[in-house]
């Protein structure tokens, strides 16, 4: 499944990433993944937020560096080999996944994790034709 | 005024304010003689040479009043320089010093292209800073209606210019940019306001910059010089055709010196600008070393002047910075990062430290473009990129700090944009 995924620009200080995530949390809005890393002096965020555009326009009202994309979610199974799979099918069929994180998962037999794929539309209709 | 009257004046005022010293200032009664300089021995302008010069150090050692000419009854305002350590330097006006000044500046903003029809948003801080007064003063006396706003509170600066309709903006060229980042976020077109003209001074400014401000504004830049130590603004400014900064040359006697030889240079070659006032009367110099560096021309110009044209300065000697034994001008760095618009700010901070005995120099930049967040790649090749344009440019390697937008401070005033935390 397509979904859109926000990357915010953060330097690398301590409590920094308290006052974004506050931010978030005054406009209301519920974090569902995230990811972080750094650099020796800055960071990108990259977060999955329930309504992504109102945690857009909070972020940017506070001068923030921000910017949405799409991504690809994918369920999968929570057993041994079940990441390797849709990873082997997506590399079987030339997509480059760049960076990929996991969701808080709500079912015990299946894990969610988000990919940031070269082409995310084309990567999302193989794996929904492949059963994910 | 043909050259050859203008030089004509200038001797007779130059002998003229030597006798004036020498009459009634004590510290230059006894430079003077020391030198064996009276006004019968100047035969020709060149003859200044063997006046010694002034510096800034003189004003200190005579603070407060020490090289006042006149009475303080006779003294009608006194300003102070920006003094960031030290004392100030002080400079009293008589009413004909106001009187010429207002004059003066007057001069520089009709060449700039203001009217009576004007209206003028003065945006320098008032106070003991003579930019503010200088250019209320002389917009005043052309008949323009002047807006005494001073700098900050910039919201209502935007709201004064929408409703009042300004036309003319003073300020420096930092806190007009400023201005604009500060419109675009309250959702006003800078562009589609009255403004028209920008009589911007009071800190160095690349041509980048400039640009940018009249980009943003919708305004025709034009930059003046002056000090508060000569009188204030009024000493040089740009006409319409921008190709130099007139000088009031029959106010102001300039020359072109080498810093570390003090010998004059020939006309046309950069150097440290020395200044003679010709006609103040409450605190004359004689040979004011700037420490602003420039070049002079004496060719007449497009528009007709024939007072000598002051290239924009290039530095203050004073500004130079010595890392790993490079000069360096922060105006250089400036050049740099105002040639990338769509990815950083131009607010950025020069940081020096020492690591390991060795200077260090770290730019701090602003990112804006949140397109470069989808990889790290993007991020680490803007600052590869910025640090390869600093190293053609510096030949110096600097480290390259990307921020978060709007966390350099924005100053409404002369812009500070070097921390030196060297071990000295």
């Amino acid at each position: 499944m397509i979904i859109k995924q926000i990357s915010v620009f953060i330097e690398n200080r301590s409590g920094r990433l308290a006052e974004v995530t506050s931010i978030i949390a005054e406009a209301g809005c519920s974090i569902r993944a995230l990811s972080i890393a750094d650099t020796t002096n800055f960071g990108i965020l990259r977060l999955i937020v329930e309504e992504t555009e109102k945690a857009e326009d909070a972020l940017r009202k506070h001068g923030l560096a921000v910017s949405s994309t799409n991504v690809v979610s994918v369920r999968i199974e929570d057993k041994p080999g079940g990441l390797a799979k849709v990873l082997r099918l997506l590399s079987d069929n030339e997509f480059t996944v760049e960076y990929m994180y996991a969701f808080i998962s709500k079912s015990d037999n299946e894990a969610q994790v988000v990919m940031h794929i070269d082409n995310a539309l084309k990567a999302d209709e193989l794996l929904t034709k492949s059963g994910y | 005024m043909p050259r050859k009257e203008l030089e004509a004046l200038q001797l007779e005022r130059l002998k003229r304010l030597v006798d004036y010293c020498i009459k009634r200032i004590p510290h230059y009664r006894n430079k003077l003689e020391k030198a064996g300089v009276t006004a019968e021995k100047i035969k020709c302008l060149s003859d200044i040479e063997y006046i010694p010069y002034t510096t800034k150090d003189d004003m200190r050692d005579t603070y407060p009043y020490g090289l006042f000419a006149v009475p303080l009854k006779d003294i009608v305002r006194i300003h102070a320089s920006s003094g960031t350590t030290g004392k100030p330097t002080v400079v009293g006006y008589t009413r004909s010093d106001l009187n010429n000044w207002s004059d003066l500046v007057a001069r520089i903003v009709v060449s700039a292209g203001a009217t009576e029809n004007d209206i003028a948003q003065i945006s320098f801080g008032y106070g003991l800073f003579t930019g503010a007064l200088g250019l209320h003063y002389g917009l005043e006396r052309i008949g323009a209606a002047v807006i005494p706003i001073s700098s900050g509170n910039t919201e209502k600066q935007i709201m004064l210019m929408k409703d009042f309709g300004s036309t003319v903006l003073v300020s420096t060229p930092s806190y007009a940019m400023y201005m604009s980042e500060v419109g675009a976020e309250m959702g006003i077109d800078m562009r589609k306001l009255n403004l028209r003209l920008g009589l911007f001074g009071s800190e160095g400014c690349t041509d980048e910059l400039r640009a940018k401000i009249e980009n943003n504004l919708g305004v025709f830049f034009t930059d003046n010089y002056g000090m508060s130590e000569l009188m204030g603004p009024g000493v040089s400014g740009e006409c319409r055709e921008r190709c130099g900064l007139h000088f009031a040359e029959d106010h102001f006697y300039p020359e072109i010196i080498d810093s570390a030889t003090m010998q004059v240079k020939p006309r046309g070659e950069v150097g440290e600008l020395v200044i003679t006032t010709l006609t103040k009367e409450g605190i004359p110099l004689l040979r004011y070393r700037t420490k602003d560096i420039t070049r002079l021309h004496y060719d007449t110009c497009k528009c007709g002047r024939t007072h000598a044209r002051m290239e924009k300065v290039k530095g203050r000697s004073d500004d130079m910075l010595k890392i790993k034994g490079v000069n360096v001008f922060p105006s250089q760095i400036e050049s740099v990062i105002m040639t990338m618009p769509d990815a950083i700010s131009p607010n950025y901070q020069i940081v020096l430290t020492t690591h390991n005995y060795m200077d260090e120099i770290e730019i701090k930049v602003e990112l804006v473009n949140a397109g470069l967040l989808t990889n790290y790649s993007d991020l680490e090749n803007l600052q590869n990129q910025i640090r390869h344009k600093l190293h053609t440019v510096l030949g110096l390697d600097c480290r390259v700090t990307l921020l978060e937008p709007k966390s350099i401070e924005r100053f409404v005033g002369k812009a500070r944009r070097v921390v030196d935390n060297r071990i000295k």
